[in-house]
């Protein structure tokens, strides 16, 4: 009877297997291309890459959608329309070139800081950065400014690196993780991992956010704190360590600048040498830190010099074992129970030093000294941008490090660990570069690390040399450049005008902007003369975003499966905890349409304008393209892009002359490249003399870079100093007070400037976004497949707010800030600070856009929050706009958004409702039935 | 065919962990690519780009909230696609033969070409386990990747479920259920593998690990009450106790 | 679930018309032969219009013969091949009995039996759908051939049996309706033990897998039906297909016209119904869907 039929369970899978790395987003996990009959039948993650180890997220599993997506862009096109209404022509790329030359040459030869070169999801920073500093222009940032700075700037300010993929928890030996304000991040993938092996092994997750999804749904505790509050929940925390006498003190003596004296004016004392100096018990005498057989003291007050010194760690512990951190004065505000506040303190006490590990290795520290084991404790912390974008942000993040650093848990066994490159002091990154002479390079790298006032990017008349006003006393350590301001400020001409704007892979006009709607307005804006305010548009997409409307030039980038790409040791590097590694992406398919990987056409447009470094002396070209670059440009000698297969003999290891076969060597072993760290050198890196000579070895430094953490900032005390009135440089008088409240070299909490700014009463909620997995920003949207997950996006409501605005299944609601107001679909939900609504990032979608139909519900029921949000603070009074950025960093302060709810009539369309624009690429097919050829 | 084997020599299926399905929707689209292009016919989408895009998946992840008295609503994200049941009423109700669980592994198949695209099947199923592809008139579900598990053109680490080898948090175990000494089975009895909507009878093979005890509340401050006792107080109680600590080490 | 035109009709028209061979066969009567015929070939339209219109509801109808292969456990496939052979014997029972002038008693029973057994396992694909409490009852086939034989009689013109068989239609259906409003609620199935979370609270949806159009699973099984659109149509139905035709029966003495009016208004009554009874039908899968 039961006659099964026969099948094929052993069908062919592919032709040939193509290695190359996947970029749905930033996390840069190795694929496997299945090819068959020449496309793309099957997508998988490589088992052996670092960073994904074979698995593979949704958008990355939907990457032949992606590649095949209608929306593809498809040869360079000119602008025949207005800005913003989509209509384009398609040129060659020679026309394309021609144009942009024309454009650019002049403003290279006059004045080249009226080219402002920002690039968004850019993957090729040190190609991007290296082109605008060979241009001379010093108005090039990425999109850092707007996305995560105070994290970034906060862990290099005080570990020497930062969470996300410069570090991550011990997942193998960490027994408590507590997770802020993450929904996704940029090592989504590991983050999903490891949260895996905790969830194996039994380890507790803690997961701090006003919002339970995701991450935090699976965490065996969740802390619903309120927006904002973090800092405060943080040094609740650390009080509490404190008063217990819960704190690592060998370890803040050894690793960090617990013991180093502070002088009255808030600046470290020093020996001739500029070597920081501690008190020693032993010889009763100042010694510089770094000596050996130290005893030094981490409390009590000397006169040295004329001035009254103590060590970091006394004021650090005056300052947080004042009763007003304790957890009963911040647990309301932080919409959190004392008790847990003080039990999570115990929890993490219980385990950093109940459960210490110890690992019998031998290592020696820089100050000679030879240990015969590590000890680890397994407490860990990751954060993202829940802390970090916030107006307090960056104060919150260094609070986190510090309590990092009490417990002793940063760069030791089942703590929080560094990845090559990193950990990097201050000390081994680049000051800020901003000195413009015409027809020339830049005198430096533009991004760095300001290390005080001097480092500001301003003319003697105080005004900002760079158009988006990064390095300035409104945001002294704006580490990552302020792409959010770059658009309004060149449409004010404040500090000046620009003449070409320049963007490569930022959707500026729609998602990535506040106040989306008047920056439409702004890049379609005309002066008397009736030409546009900013007079020329140049953009990079491989897709029909929102933002090509905007432009007058588009450079059409192909998918990145036609391309070559590098992902590189001097960029964001995607090493392991106990390996370095780099990869690349190379054409595992050939573009069928006339688009060029963007690397390549700048490398070329580089080439076309004569610019140094792209040309030999007789003008001819020195790379062909982008593959050649990667191949054989050298940042110093022997260091390049790739750090693998170096050298004639490809044997060499992050440091050897070009290696010609180098790009294949990466594409034989997978497309990557991994050298293990060697044991000894395995942790306590900043110290650890064994990991400081593999690093000059490897090229990741040239000299040994040992330093200790920095629990107090010291560039922070100079500008504090600074707007004390000391010191040659001088802030406007306006910010002082600004400057002394918040440039605090000890972490503290501030108020969010918006609450400062808008009567609370009137807007009493809290509005966020999250990332939703399955999608990346705007891009997921084109994506046949993800779409049908994410579609639109409702606002998700705390039951308090649902029942007290009556709100029944179905309704609608206005959303309303100091800024504007949106009509939105609600939806409840319990597992939600009670204070607060938000919905998914960047689903909304302008009519006509990516390929989709005008009625797609993404843009009838998706919405943009952005809407709400403003680059400026509310007026307060003073005849000023302050920016809605931290102070410190400018990074943008997403969340600091207030806001209030009412029902509003049921309603089929979302608010604001933007006019439609062409699509340049028509639009999709009707039905699809991807991969009918290889099925029966 | 349409009987259901009496027994079957192994019954492969899936554990999946709620305590630790982040919800990502990996195995969905992992799920819809291995299988568009794979057994039988793709699935297909229609309006993929306007305004009521709807395709065919074999594996749909939901999110529910729970909510008991006094304690915080909680997050379930929760992945569904075929349960291979033992018990399969899809499989009795097919009229062609079309659907049938195999003897060799118990996995729930349909034959294609004998599908004649009735629907009953679909209707049997308590999980929406099957979809009709609106492209092709024929009965899709989950196959247990059946071309991969036992597919010589595959690693043999790989020869798994394509959502299995892709779910990022491992939040997805395949396996032989009716093995004692398999993985799955040892999580099941672990962590006390449930069925989904046992009174339906359908002895589902596919098993879920339910959510952890969440630890919101647990352990209480006073078993950790000493690890806060005040060793100091304020700052210069603090030093005293620093000096003292420093002295001992 | 959702309410098919192409299987209302099938089941609808082909009850009809099995219903009209039962009386076909078990009376005949001393109808003439055009009559005879007349009436034989409407039995055998319906049922055939019916079956053919169920084609219409399947993906590959050119593959239907393979319905019939799984009579052993499939309700649908014994359906098939149960309705064949009553055509056959039917149209056997009717040749004979216009081309001859007498039925065949024997025949006309065989038919008659084959064609109730027909109905029944109509009615038994509904029936055997755990998944579809408000269907999983005895009362479904008790519902099919009471419409059948009711409907049957009327095209027959058997009219004090039909009001007979009308009246306790309405009863069956009326219990139907009452047991069938909280069958879900019986059945034991809740969004709870759909999910397994029970034990930790009260378990409600937060998002749909898919945010897209309706899917698959949406447009078959979850379809919405206000309660009040529900209540008016019952209203009608019921009014159409029993009350008035029992009303007019019992009133008026049943001639040609009004005969004629009432099969109509039972026609449509009773499609009426038949789109409730699947339009009101909840499967469980809706709990998955936050449809309790
Ligand atoms: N409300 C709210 N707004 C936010 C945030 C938030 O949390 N809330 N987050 C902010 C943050 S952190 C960020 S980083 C930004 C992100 O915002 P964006 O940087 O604007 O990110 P995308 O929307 O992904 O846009 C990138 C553009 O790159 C294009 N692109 C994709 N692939 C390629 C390619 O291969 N080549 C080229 N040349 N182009 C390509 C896409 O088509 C798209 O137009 O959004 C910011 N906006
Ligand atoms: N799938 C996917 N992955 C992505 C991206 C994507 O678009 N899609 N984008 C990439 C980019 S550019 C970035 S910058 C990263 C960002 O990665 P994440 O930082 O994970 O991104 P967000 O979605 O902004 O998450 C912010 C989280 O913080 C919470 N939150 C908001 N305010 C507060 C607060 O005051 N306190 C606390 N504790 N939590 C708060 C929010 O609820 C949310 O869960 O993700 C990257 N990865
Ligand atoms: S996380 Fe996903 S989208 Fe990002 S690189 Fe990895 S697989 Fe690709
Ligand atoms: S891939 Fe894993 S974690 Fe993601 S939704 Fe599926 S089961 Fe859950
Ligand atoms: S889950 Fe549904 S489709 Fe799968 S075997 Fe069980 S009843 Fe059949
Ligand atoms: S749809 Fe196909 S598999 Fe399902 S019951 Fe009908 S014939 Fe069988
Ligand atoms: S086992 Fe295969 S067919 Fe089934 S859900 Fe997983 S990927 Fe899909
Ligand atoms: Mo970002």
């Amino acid at each position: 009877m039961t006659i099964q039929p026969k099948i094929d369970t052993s069908p062919k899978v592919a032709d040939e297997i193509r290695k190359t790395t996947c970029y749905m987003c930033a996390c840069r996990c190795g694929i496997n291309v299945h090819m068959r009959d020449g496309k793309v039948k099957y997508i998988e993650g490589n088992r052996d890459h670092p960073v994904n180890r074979g698995v593979l997220c949704a958008k990355g599993s939907a990457g032949i959608m992606q590649h095949y997506a209608p929306s593809r862009l498809r040869a360079p096109m000119k602008r025949v329309g207005e800005r913003g209404s989509g209509e384009f022509e398609e040129i060659s790329w020679d026309e394309a070139f021609d144009l942009a030359a024309e454009w650019l040459a002049p403003v290279r030869e006059t004045a080249p800081e009226r080219l402002a070169f920002f690039t968004g999801r850019d993957q090729s920073q040190s190609l991007t950065s290296w082109w605008a500093q060979q241009f001379g222009t010093p108005n090039y940032a990425a999109h850092g400014g707007f996305c995560s700075v105070n994290m970034a700037a906060a862990g290099i300010y005080t570990l020497g690196g930062a969470f996300w993929e410069f570090g991550s928890p011990d997942w193998e030996q960490t027994e408590m993780f507590m997770i802020f304000g993450v929904a996704e991040d940029h090592d989504s993938n590991p983050i999903k991992m490891g949260l895996g092996r905790l969830k194996e092994r039994g380890a507790k997750v803690v997961g701090v956010n006003p919002v339970r999804t995701g991450y935090n749904a699976i965490a065996d505790e969740w802390v619903g704190i309120t927006p904002g509050t973090d800092g405060l929940f943080i040094i609740a925390l650390i009080h509490e360590l404190l008063k217990a006498g819960k704190v690592d003190l060998p370890y803040l003596m050894r690793t960090t600048n617990a013991p180093v004296l502070v002088g009255e004016d808030g600046l470290f004392l020093r020996d001739d040498d500029g070597k920081e100096l501690v008190w020693d018990l032993n010889s009763n005498s100042t010694q510089p830190f770094d000596a050996a057989g130290l005893k030094p003291a981490l409390h009590g007050e000397h006169r040295i010099a004329g001035q009254t010194v103590r060590p970091v760690f006394h004021l650090l512990a005056e300052k947080y074992l004042d009763d007003s951190n304790a957890a009963e004065h911040v647990a309301e505000r932080c919409g959190l129970k004392p008790e847990t506040i003080k039990r999570l303190a115990a929890e993490l006490a219980d385990c950093a030093f109940n459960k210490e590990i110890t690992i019998n290795r031998e290592w020696t520290d820089f100050r000679g000294v030879t240990h015969k084991t590590i000890t680890g404790r397994p407490v860990s912390f990751h954060a993202m941008r829940g802390i970090s974008a916030h107006s307090n942000g960056f104060q919150t993040c260094r609070a986190l490090h510090v309590l990092q650093l009490l417990l002793g848990s940063v760069e030791v066994p089942g703590g929080f660990r560094f990845k090559p490159p990193y950990p990097k002091p201050v000390a081994a990154h680049p000051r800020p570069h901003h000195t413009v002479t015409p027809g020339k390079p830049l005198d430096g790298p533009h991004l760095g690390y300001p290390r005080g006032p001097e480092d500001l990017a301003l003319n003697p008349d105080g005004t900002a040399k760079r158009i988006d006003k990064a390095y300035t006393w409104e945001n002294p350590m704006s580490a990552h450049g302020m792409m959010h301001m770059v658009i309004s400020n060149a449409h004010a001409g404040d500090p000046y005008p620009v003449d070409v704007l320049f963007m490569y892979m930022a959707n500026m006009s729609w998602n990535s902007s506040m106040n989306t709607r008047g920056v439409m307005d702004m890049l379609t804006d005309k002066d008397e003369s009736g030409a546009y305010k900013i007079p020329k548009i140049i953009y990079s997409d491989a897709y029909s975003s929102e933002m090509v409307a905007f432009a007058d030039l588009i450079l059409p980038d192909t998918t990145y499966l036609e391309r070559h790409d590098c992902i590189s040791l001097l960029d964001r590097p995607i090493s392991e905890q106990d390996a370095m590694a780099d990869s690349i992406r190379w054409p595992v398919v050939e573009p069928d349409r006339d688009v060029r990987g963007f690397q390549t056409a700048l490398i070329q447009l580089g080439v076309k304008l004569g610019l140094p470094g792209m040309v030999d002396a007789d003008g001819k070209a020195i790379y062909t393209d982008y593959a050649d670059y990667i191949t054989n440009h050298q940042r110093r000698p022997g260091v390049g892009p790739l750090a693998g297969f170096r050298g004639e003999d490809g044997q060499g290891k992050g440091r050897g002359a070009p290696n010609p076969n180098q790009i294949q060597a990466y594409i034989d072993n997978g497309g990557f490249w991994m050298d293990h760290v060697p044991e000894d050198a395995q942790y306590n890196r900043p110290s650890n003399v064994a990991y400081q000579d593999w690093a000059v070895e490897r090229g990741i430094y040239d000299a040994p870079q040992p330093y200790i953490f920095q629990l107090y900032v010291e560039p922070m005390a100079k500008f504090r100093l600074a707007a004390q009135g000391k010191g040659e440089q001088q802030p406007p008088e306006h910010l002082r007070e600004r400057l002394i409240a918040t440039m605090d070299p000890l972490p503290v909490w501030y108020q969010p400037f918006e609450e400062q700014g808008v009567d609370l009463d009137e807007y009493p909620l809290h509005a966020l976004t999250q990332r939703p997995a399955a999608m990346y920003h705007s891009w997921g949207s084109q994506n046949a497949w993800l779409r049908q997950i994410h579609g639109h996006n409702p606002l998700y409501v705390s039951t308090d707010i649902w029942i007290e605005h009556g709100f029944a299944e179905g309704d609608w609601a206005d959303l309303t800030s100091h800024h504007g107001t949106i009509t939105v679909p609600v939806v409840r939900m319990d597992a939600l600070n009670a204070r607060t609504v938000w919905t998914w990032n960047a689903i909304g979608k302008r009519k006509g856009a990516w390929a989709l139909d005008r009625d797609a519900p993404e843009t009838t029921k998706g919405f943009l929050l952005n809407h709400l949000i403003h680059e400026l603070l509310p007026p307060k009074g003073d005849g000023l706009r302050w920016s809605n950025s931290d102070p410190i960093t400018g990074q943008a302060a997403w969340y600091d958004l207030r806001v209030k709810i009412k029902k509003a009539a049921p309603g089929t369309q979302t608010k604001p409702e933007i006019p439609a624009q062409k699509s340049p690429v028509g639009r999709g097919p009707d039905s699809l039935a991807y991969g009918k050829e290889w099925t029966k | 065919m349409t009987t259901l084997p009496t027994a079957t020599q192994k019954k492969l299926g899936l554990v999946i962990d709620l305590d630790t399905c982040v919800g990502c929707h990996a195995c969905v689209i992992s799920c819809k690519e291995w299988n568009t292009g794979s057994y039988g016919a793709p699935l297909s989408d229609q309006d993929p780009y306007g305004a009521d895009p709807v395709g065919t998946f074999l594996n749909r992840v939901h999110t529910f909230e729970v909510k008991a008295e006094n304690t915080p609503a909680q997050v379930v994200h929760f992945p569904k696609s075929c349960l291979h049941c033992e018990d399969a009423p899809c499989v009795t109700v097919c009229p062609t033969g079309a659907s049938y669980k195999r003897e060799e592994d118990g996995i729930v198949l349909v034959n294609e070409s004998d599908c004649i695209g009735c629907g009953l099947c679909a209707w049997a199923c308590p999980y929406g386990a099957r979809e009709m592809d609106q492209a092709e008139g024929v009965m899709k579900k989950c196959t247990l990747c059946v071309d991969r598990i036992y597919n010589e053109n595959i690693p043999i680490e790989d020869q798994v479920p394509s959502c299995v080898r892709t779910c990022p948090a491992g939040a997805r175990h395949f396996g032989d259920l009716a093995d004692p000494t398999s993985g799955v089975f040892k999580l099941v009895e672990e962590r006390g593998g449930m069925d989904l909507m046992p009174e339906q009878g359908t002895k589902p093979v596919n098993k879920y690990l339910p959510p952890r005890p969440k630890t919101d509340t647990a352990p209480e401050l006073d078993v950790l009450g000493p690890l806060l006792a005040e060793s100091t107080d304020g700052a210069g109680g603090f030093f005293g106790w620093l000096d003292r600590t420093l002295e001992k080490l | 679930m959702h309410p098919a035109k192409s299987i209302i009709l099938f089941t609808a028209l082909s009850g009809l018309g099995f219903g009209l061979m039962i009386w076909l066969g078990i009376v005949p009567g001393d109808k003439g032969t055009w009559v005879a015929a007349v009436f034989c070939l409407m039995a055998l339209a319906l049922s055939g219009i019916g079956l053919l219109s169920s084609l219409f509801h399947l993906g590959h109808p050119e593959r239907a013969v393979k319905a019939l292969s799984q009579w052993r456990s499939s309700w649908l496939s014994r359906e098939g091949v149960v309705a064949i052979a009553t055509m056959v014997v039917f149209t056997l029972y009717a040749a004979i009995w216009v081309l001859g002038g007498t039925p065949v008693a024997l025949l006309g029973w065989l038919a008659a039996a084959l064609a109730a057994v027909t109905v029944y396992c109509t009615a038994m694909i509904y029936t055997q759908m755990k998944t579809v409490p408000r269907w999983n009852s005895p009362l479904t086939p008790a519902l099919f051939l009471l419409f059948a034989l009711a409907g049957g009689a009327l095209l027959a013109g058997k009219v004090t049996i039909s009001l007979w068989l009308l009246a306790a239609l309405g009863a069956v259906q009326i219990v139907q309706w009452m047991q069938g409003d909280k069958a879900l609620g019986d059945s034991g199935s809740t969004m709870e033990t759909a999910t397994g979370l029970g034990n930790l609270g009260t378990v409600r949806l937060l998002e749909s897998p898919h945010t897209g159009g309706p899917n698959y699973l949406l447009t078959e099984m979850v379809y919405k039906i206000g309660r009040k659109h529900a209540q008016k149509l019952r209203i009608i139905g019921f009014a159409l297909a029993i009350g008035l035709p029992v009303l007019l029966g019992l009133v008026f003495e049943v001639k040609h016209m009004l005969a004629g009016i009432i099969v109509l208004m039972h026609l449509a009554g009773l499609l009426t119904l038949r789109w409730l009874f699947f339009a009101e039908a909840e499967h469980v899968v809706g709990l998955y869907y936050g449809k309790r």
